[in-house]
């Protein structure tokens, strides 16, 4: 009996590790990607302003710098969280393959601080250098900012295939860093991630000017701020699609585990149908649409292909189908839902050099940017869900690395809470931000001046 | 120097190097909490705005930096120091969370209320988190972080002498340096009743970090021997030394009334003595039992992020000269008109 409850213990402690996990890394990815794609999507705005003189462009420019200045320092304490959680949640992955992951990790803090250095130097200098110097102060910005992206990707590329190490009686005896760091499921993955960065970068931005002209803002400062960024998510989107079929393929190849629990999968065998929708009850996949053939020919270009069902792996080796199943679903959804959109305004543009006409367009591009986010956290769940109970893919279990010690579960809580108001705070000081009155001092100067005169 | 060396002393001037700058910003958020009501203290809260706005950031990725590295370098010290000693840090890192999100949301806001909400947040957690930080730093000095995952004991690892008074030391020393920097931007502000009020300031704090460090040695006496030891006659006791002359010298200059440029590296180099001597006698014991030889990571690994980190330096350097020359000149302009700004 005693055991038993002990063992329920241990079990709550686990789940709320990896609640806690999922929480602060969901909720980081979503600033990170805004700190990916606005400095790129900003510096378009502020190119253009410098070469048409245009003040709607500066105006634009200026509001957006200021609101990654804020965005930024909420990334950059959410994603400090996230280097302590390594430890204090997986101490069990951290003491044996920390070393393995440390370089891009490394590598990835001094792009942070490239980052944080010229965000500064681009926010401080706003009206103090000529145009084309303060310009090239944000280009590093950007560069930091995806590499910092591709970094810490690599690292989580190397828990879906790990590689690069020798270990002998729980200790790593031999570690190629580059190896490990440039595995196989690099490629795809870090390139899917970096694009959704700038299209949930880009449908975000534009939500909030979709949302301004449906209220009847219809003047060129508002038309502008939902053109650049919806344009650059746009012309990404069917390039994230093709990334994704190649992410896809990836783990058709490489971890047949997932793919059968994406899919729904559970008796090995040829031509095996697409099931789109349904739930898996007792083993087995009801109430889906069946394409036929389409999962072998999709997965591995060839219709009579073999896919390995879960049958084939024992049952504690198994991921949680439903979730995997279904958040694929949406990802690919959103993703095609979002192709629409794009094409209705190339088409629009490339007739009538406007916006489409209908509201109902302005509708969907308003829910565009929650639609992108969700895609990309359903994307990550489908990642990291679909591998387990494995931490590091066939290497180490979930259970093996948690923190043994008890009351996880009110760390929990608490973070919880503070993610709440965290959540709040930011929602509030954004929309304080856009709501503001067009200015024209620079972001940082007109706080300081502010500050002092009250 | 064989890697593994290297690799901690990269580390260690990582450390030092969050201690002195993003220690001070913690600082100025004491100094931030100790200004007073709204309308009396508003003054004072723009000059440590002012001060740590433009590098906070840049300073906080010290933490990271120090963090990063000791997970490559030395992976299994990492997962012992945060499976004990997981709710200290548990608070550091919702204390550094609420502190940077409320400074940010502070800049942004325009009403006194939500001025008051976020300036509230962000003094407290400045003051919170380097207590926790110190309290761990006292749990490792002291020994009390068994190798092993979780194998110390989650509460009296980190609530013990050591840890309480190296926690209080944290809190000392940040909100030390931010005075004594301060004093300096309040003179370039054009501020000289605010440079006046933090020369006071920083004097009396030294003298309560002097206080305290020299109760932390008999605090280690009798809870650490072997560290005390090492301190009081090993190879460590020149850098307690230095850090006891120039605390000295900084409280003289400091009385004295000038030499603020000066006083920020006497200051400075104090507090530098005092973490190098821990660091000096403590090595190469990095755990109980755990040399730092049983504890770093493979070469390859060691030397392949010490390369990437000397060619990051390359592109670092030059960047953060920038960033502060560009922070400073800015001042030096606002400076000259600031007299009117900063006084009204
Ligand atoms: C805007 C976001 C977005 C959109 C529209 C899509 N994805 Fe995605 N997807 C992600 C954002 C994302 C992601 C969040 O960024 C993930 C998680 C891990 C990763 O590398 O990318 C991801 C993961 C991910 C994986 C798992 C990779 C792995 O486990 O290694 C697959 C198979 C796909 N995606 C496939 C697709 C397909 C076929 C799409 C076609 C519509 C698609 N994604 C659209
Ligand atoms: C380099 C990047 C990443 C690393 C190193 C990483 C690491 C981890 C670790 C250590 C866990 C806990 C073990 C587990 O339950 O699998 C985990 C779980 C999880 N991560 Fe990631 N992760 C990364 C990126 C992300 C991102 C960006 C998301 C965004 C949403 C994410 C979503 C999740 C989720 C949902 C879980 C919980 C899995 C479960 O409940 O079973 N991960 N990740
Ligand atoms: C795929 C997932 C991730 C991406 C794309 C990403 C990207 C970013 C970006 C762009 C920033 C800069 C801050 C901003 O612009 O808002 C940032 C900050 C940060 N991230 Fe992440 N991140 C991811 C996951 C993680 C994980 C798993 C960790 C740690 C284990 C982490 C640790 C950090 C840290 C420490 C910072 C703060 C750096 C600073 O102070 O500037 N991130 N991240």
């Amino acid at each position: 009996m005693d055991t038993q409850i002990l063992a329920a213990v241990v079990e709550a402690d686990l789940g709320a590790a990896r609640a806690q996990m999922a929480l602060s890394l969901g909720w980081h990815i979503i600033v990170a990607c805004l700190g990916v794609g606005m400095p790129a999507i900003t510096l378009i705005a502020e190119w253009r302003g410098h070469r048409t003189g245009s003040p709607e462009y500066q105006r634009l420019a200026w509001r957006w710098a200021k609101a990654m200045g804020v965005l930024f320092a909420v990334g950059a304490v959410s994603g400090t969280i996230l280097s302590f959680e390594m430890g204090l949640l997986w101490p069990g992955l951290m003491g044996i393959y920390g070393e393995v992951i440390g370089l891009p990790f490394a590598m990835e803090g001094i792009a942070f601080f490239i980052e944080a250095i010229f965000l500064g130097i681009y926010l401080y200098t706003w009206d103090r250098l000529p145009p084309v110097p303060h310009m090239l102060s944000g280009v590093p910005v950007v560069v930091a900012g995806v590499a910092s992206a591709f970094f810490v990707v690599t690292a989580n590329a190397w828990m879906q295939q790990p590689v690069g190490f020798d270990v002998s009686n729980d200790r790593i005896v031999a570690v190629d860093p580059w190896a490990a760091m440039f595995n196989p499921a690099t490629p795809p993955q870090t390139v899917h991630m970096i694009l959704a960065a700038f299209m949930v970068a880009g449908f975000l931005m534009a939500s909030v000017y979709a949302v301004a002209l449906l209220r009847g803002r219809n003047d060129r400062y508002h038309r502008l701020g939902f053109l650049i960024p919806f344009t650059v998510a746009a012309v990404i989107t069917p390039i994230q699609i093709g990334v994704g079929d190649w992410a896809a393929h990836f783990v058709a190849e490489n971890q047949p585990a997932k793919l059968a629990a994406m899919e729904g999968v559970f008796d090995t065998g040829r031509g095996v149908p697409l099931h789109l929708g349904g739930v898996v009850v007792d083993d087995e996949m009801r109430y889906s649409l069946n394409i036929p053939n389409g999962l072998s020919l999709l997965a591995h270009w060839d219709p009579n292909a073999e896919i390995t069902g879960l049958e084939e792996f024992p049952e504690e080796d198994r991921p949680p189908v439903n979730v995997v199943h279904w958040s694929f679903q949406l990802m690919v959804g959103i993703g095609f839902a979002l192709l629409g959109l794009a094409v209705w305004q190339a088409v629009a543009w490339w007739r009538f050099r406007t916006l489409p006409r209908s509201p109902w367009f302005l509708r969907a591009a308003a829910l565009s940017g929650v639609a992108s986010v969700l895609a990309l956290e359903s994307g990550w769940v489908v990642t990291e869900v679909g591998r387990q109970p494995w931490i590091v893919y066939g290497v180490l279990r979930t259970s093996e690395a948690v923190n043994p010690a008890p009351g996880l579960v009110y760390g929990f809580v608490v973070v919880s809470v503070v993610y709440v108001v965290l959540t709040v705070a930011t929602v509030y000081v954004m929309r304080r931000l856009a709501r503001d009155g067009p200015e024209s001092v620079a972001p940082q100067e007109r706080d300081v001046t502010d500050h002092r005169a009250t | 120097m064989p890697l593994p060396e290297i690799t901690l002393a990269v580390l260690w001037l990582g450390l030092t190097a969050y201690v002195l700058f993003g220690g001070a910003d913690f600082g100025g958020g004491a100094w931030d909490l100790l200004a007073g009501g709204a309308e009396r203290g508003s003054r004072q809260r723009a000059l440590v705005e002012h001060s740590i706005g433009p590098v906070w950031e840049a300073n906080h990725v010290w933490l990271i930096f120090v963090i990063v590295l000791a997970w490559t370098g030395l992976p299994s010290v990492f997962a012992a120091v945060a499976s004990t000693l997981y709710i200290p840090l548990t608070l550091v890192a919702l204390g550094i969370i609420a502190r940077g999100a409320a400074f940010a949301f502070r800049k942004a806001s325009t009403e006194l209320w939500q001025k008051r909400l976020f300036g509230a947040t962000f003094a407290f957690s400045s003051v919170v988190t380097p207590f926790f930080l110190g309290a761990v730093a006292g749990a490792i000095a002291s020994g009390r972080v068994p190798p092993g995952i979780a194998e110390g004991d989650l509460f009296t690892s980190w609530i013990n002498p050591t840890s309480l008074i190296s926690g209080a030391l944290a809190v000392g020393t940040a909100a030390y340096l931010a005075a004594v920097y301060l004093i300096r931007d309040a003179q370039r502000f054009g501020a000289a009743d605010l440079a006046e009020a933090f020369r006071r300031r920083a004097a009396a704090t030294g003298a309560i970090v002097g206080v305290l460090s020299a109760a932390g040695l008999l605090v280690l006496r009798a809870d650490a021997p072997r560290l005390f030891a090492e301190l009081t006659s090993g190879a460590a006791l020149p850098f307690l030394l230095l850090s006891v002359a120039f605390g000295i010298i900084s409280l003289l200059l400091l009385v004295w009334g000038r030499f603020y440029l000066t006083v920020r590296a006497t200051a400075a180099l104090a507090v530098v003595g005092l973490l190098w001597g821990w660091g000096v006698a403590q090595y190469p014991w990095l755990l109980p039992g755990v040399s730092l030889e049983d504890a770093a990571a493979t070469g390859t690994v060691l030397a392949a992020s010490l390369a990437a980190l000397a060619v990051g330096a390359l592109l670092l350097l030059p960047s953060l000269w920038l960033l502060y020359a560009i922070s400073q000149r800015a001042d030096e302009q606002s400076g000259n008109g600031g007299s009117t700004g900063a006084s009204t």
